[in-house]
């Protein structure tokens, strides 16, 4: 099951955040940072699934922002790594050429989408 | 009162702040606004506002203000308004807060809508956070919506279904009639959604599950798999070259939860499975998820062998890829399939052990993981070379959990005693801080076990602490075996090594530098403080210089050390006559996680008496005498200040431990009381032993207590404390039954939490007669070192009535007496 979908950019302001569990939102910010920051380290040869606390993180950058999914154990990694690139591609159908300014200008169209 | 700005404008504004302090002065203000626009009862401005409010509320400020405003725009017409309101309530409300009930009356109507925008909206906010009692009064819309012909609300229906059903389970049955047609969709959003709520459904109750296969799910989902496979080229499902995987890898997972533990639907599978795994393209990461979940549904199904050889294979595959994604979910896999499929995952071993030198983290932890799986008799050499070199080069947070598989699989697998010493001494010498601290005793144990190679083991350590003295673990370990063995180390009697000269001033230079160093931890200087000790029965010319570091530490601000030095001046002093027997050489130790039956005790025999004052008579007479020797120590155990008392923090105080030990091995000795054991060794210990009664018994008067008392079965626990072992408790239960017929097939299991141990013995019997006419008698020992409260969970199983009865209960009623 997805718990939460993130596109954080490098210097971590999120763009967009979406929770399918309930978490405090003092927590969420911290969340935020926390992964933003894991994602960070890691070079770009490294793989891109992380276990962090109890459940697992797909990530995947486009330019300076970063697609953070969360799953729990059961979800298939790979599927989900796709899911995200298939999530991008409509979104640039949707904007033509997305870019960063895109997604936080139109935040509620992408949440609907 | 001006218009409010609009949200790309307040984004522009926020984007302008240059720290997070004029963010924050830039969406209060925002926010005070907002609020008294809201007190207007504006309706143009409204959603506007609520959009900044949520935009806020993403970046982490408080909205909750927001929330009733989120309800009147969903109950306006418009549907820009509607839409804002929906997305409010999806983000702000969830059911925690009582507003949301507000909302039930608003969805329903708008399940009824004429649009299907409208309606879809609907569906969305209740399927994202419908509380129960939304679900309850709103599931009838959400089936009606469920038969309807347009595919756009059909799928949105589906997906709420999924949620009515993880809230209110109860309702499952009444979409069951719905989801007859749902397969035979084109539309695949549709179908994807569908298989979600079957999935789910399954997932959820086993009376479904069992439905479904009756139904014939399973041809059906197979055929729609192959329609996805076999098809040509389709524009609006395609993702690089393959029809919807997204589909193809639910049909997977729901193909996988009907598969298990079934062999008609796992029968009917195997050919599509086969199918799927050689036809899909590997170049891309798209094809990759579909194998990946296809090779977890082969394994998790009765497949048949060639199959399953097929799945490893492709796994194999995966990890020669360059792709470092592949790679870990690879070793993922294997890790979950090396308990059934060991021999084929075998194959791939020099692979595995490849990746422990990649640079990645999550590679490098699961390639570990999966190593010490791999690690049997024939290739534990090789491996351990391998593991070794990996520990050396690993990150620190990899080296406690690599040393610990290391120690496992050394003891498991060990192909000579001089072997596993090694690369004992290998582990504590690389990674010597972070071995954890219950590897040292079980160190010290192994090494007394090795009876023949204890001037290696003494002449390697002590080479190992000659230089650097700063790994705890190892200082410790060196200590012990000095201590014990010190007279071999300085007779020179090695054979498997060049032995070295050293004179019993140099052993003595280094345990006096680990006493006085300042990296050396408390306990480390107790262990070379008792070292010193026992070497003044081993050596013979320098009793004075140990006499004279004893008395040093009498006054040591150590409350440990210097109970011990003050303890060991008066064996010294008062109690010279007795300092040879207790310093004497230690029995080997026997493991304390033995189940089974008692293991006989195999004493080493022994004493060294190349400095006792008074040389015990030769063998005839020699067991009893040992026997009065060891009797009188514990006959006189109760004065305090000869015997060091063990602290039980410490287990591995030299003094304490022989009565620990000496304690143990009553233990173990007890349980065949009447026939003693056929012992072809001296028996002294365990005779001289067994004739005082050391349990303590009813006589100490521990309450017995009912553990479970259900449907006639009534299972009574009587305690027994031991004087010389304190950490140990042994419950002796009495099951009976007063039901009018029998009882077969009992069997009484128990689990303690991990800081006990517990031990199993055979019950008398399998069968408890009917009217309470007969028991079964069964004894648990529990070793509780921590002294913590007695905790149990039991499970009984047996037949009754001609049914098989199963029960879990737990036991907290145990007395004081019994644990403290």
């Amino acid at each position: 099951m997805i718990k939460f979908f993130l596109m954080v950019n490098k210097q971590g302001q999120t763009r967009l955040s979406r929770y399918y569990e309930h978490v405090e939102i003092n927590k969420r910010t911290m969340l935020e940072t926390e992964v933003i920051k894991n994602c960070l380290s890691r070079s770009k040869d490294e793989c891109s699934f992380m276990e962090y606390k109890d459940f697992k993180l797909v990530y995947r950058q486009y330019a300076a922002l970063f697609i953070v999914v969360g799953i729990d154990q059961t979800e298939n990694e790979m599927a989900v790594y796709e899911l995200i690139h298939n999530f991008v591609e409509v979104l640039d159908k949707y904007f033509s050429r997305v870019s960063e300014l895109d997604v936080s200008f139109s935040v509620s169209e992408i949440h609907l989408s | 009162m001006p218009a409010p700005i609009r949200l790309r404008e307040l984004i522009r504004t926020i984007r302008t702040a240059r720290t997070q302090a004029e963010e924050r002065e830039m969406i209060q203000k925002e926010c005070a606004a907002i609020r008294s626009s809201f007190r207007e009862e504006d309706n143009t401005y409204r959603c506007r506002n609520v959009a900044k409010l949520l935009y806020m509320h993403m970046l982490g400020y408080p909205a909750h203000f927001g929330q009733l405003e989120c309800l009147k725009l969903i109950a306006s017409q418009k549907f820009t308004d509607k839409r804002i309101g929906y997305l409010g309530a999806m983000l702000l409300l969830d059911e925690r807060q009582d507003v949301h009930l507000l909302m039930t009356n608003c969805i329903k109507n708008d399940l009824n809508h004429s649009t299907q925008y409208v309606q879809g909206l609907a569906l969305c906010t209740l399927g994202c956070m419908g509380s129960s009692e939304m679900c309850r009064d709103l599931a009838g819309e959400v089936e009606k919506l469920l038969k309807t012909s347009n595919s756009y609300l059909r799928k949105k229906a589906a997906l709420c279904a999924v949620h009515v059903i993880r809230k209110v389970p109860e309702l499952m049955e009444m979409f069951l009639p719905a989801t007859k047609n749902l397969l035979n969709e084109k539309n695949h959003g549709v179908l994807h959604t569908s298989v979600v709520l079957l999935t789910e459904m399954c997932e959820r109750s086993p009376d479904m599950l069992a439905h479904f296969r009756k139904v014939s799910l399973v041809p059906q989902l197979v055929r729609i798999l192959k329609n996805l496979i076999m098809s040509g080229y389709s524009p609006e499902h395609d993702v690089s070259g393959i029809s919807d995987p997204f589909l193809q890898v639910r049909i997977l997972r729901l193909l996988r939860i009907l598969g298990r533990n079934d062999d008609d639907s796992s029968e009917a599978m195997n050919d599509i499975l086969a199918q799927v795994a050689t036809n899909t393209e590997t170049s891309k990461n798209v094809g990759n998820a579909i194998l990946y979940e296809t090779v977890l549904t082969i394994m998790d199904i009765k497949s048949e062998s060639g199959l399953r050889v097929l799945a490893i294979n492709i796994l194999g595959r995966f990890l020669l890829n360059n792709d470092k994604n592949i790679r870990y979910v690879a070793l993922t896999s294997l890790l979950k399939t090396v308990q059934t499929d060991h021999n084929a995952v075998q194959r791939h071993r020099s692979t595995i052990v490849d990746c422990l030198k990649d640079l990645d983290v999550s590679i490098k932890r699961r390639a570990m993981e999966l190593s010490f799986a791999l690690v049997n008799g024939n290739n534990v050499r090789g491996m351990m070379k391998e593991l070794l070199y990996f520990l050396d080069s690993c990150e620190p947070e990899f080296k406690a959990d690599c040393a610990s598989g290391i120690f496992l699989a050394a003891e498991k697998y060990a192909p000579s005693k001089r072997w596993h010493i090694d690369t004992i001494m290998r582990v504590l010498t690389t990674a010597g801080s972070y071995v954890r601290d219950d590897a040292v005793p079980n160190l010290i144990q192994l090494i007394t076990n090795s009876v023949d190679m204890h001037a290696y083991t003494v002449q390697r350590l002590y080479k190992a602490i000659l230089g650097d003295y700063s790994q705890q673990p190892l200082v410790q370990v060196a200590s012990w075996c000095i201590g014990e063995y010190g007279d071999l180390l300085v007779s020179g009697q090695c054979e498997e090594e060049e032995p070295i000269q050293v004179t019993e001033d140099e052993v003595l230079d280094i345990l006096e530098s680990v006493l006085i160093s300042n990296m050396s931890a408390s306990v480390t200087r107790g262990y070379a403080l008792t070292a010193i000790m026992k070497l003044s029965t081993r050596f013979t010319c320098t009793v004075n210089r140990i006499k004279k570091v004893v008395s040093i530490y009498g006054s040591s601000i150590d409350v440990e050390l210097q109970q011990r030095a003050v303890e060991y001046n008066a064996l010294f002093k008062k109690y010279d006559h007795m300092r040879p027997a207790l310093l004497e050489r230690m029995p080997v130790m026997e493991k304390v996680t033995t189940n089974g039956p008692a293991e006989i005790v195999q004493t080493n025999g022994d004493t060294e008496t190349a400095v006792l004052e008074t040389k015990p008579p030769p063998s005839g007479v020699h067991p009893a005498n040992q026997a009065n020797d060891l009797l009188d120590l514990l006959g006189e155990s109760d004065i305090a200040p000869v015997i060091p008392t063990a602290p039980t923090s410490k287990p591995a105080s030299a003094g304490g431990e022989l009565l620990d030990l000496l304690g143990d091995l009553n233990l173990t000795g007890s349980p065949v009381p009447a026939p003693a054991p056929q012992i072809a060794q001296p028996p002294f210990l365990l005779d001289g032993l067994t004739c005082q009664p050391l349990f303590n018994d009813i006589a100490a008067g521990i309450p017995s207590i009912t553990a479970y008392n259900k449907n006639g079965l009534k299972i009574d626990f009587t305690f027994e404390r031991s004087n010389t072992n304190p950490s140990v408790t042994v419950i002796t239960i009495q099951a009976s039954n007063s039901t009018e017929l029998d009882m077969t097939d009992f069997v009484f299991q128990a689990a303690v939490p991990k800081t006990f141990q517990l031990q199993l013995l055979s019950p008398s019997s399998s069968v408890i007669p009917a009217f309470n006419s007969g028991t079964i008698t069964q004894v648990i020992k529990v070793l509780n070192p921590q002294k913590q409260q007695l905790r149990m969970r039991i499970k009984l199983t047996y037949n009754h009535k001609g049914s098989a009865m199963q029960d879990l209960a737990e036991v907290n009623n145990f007395p004081p007496q019994s644990w403290q």
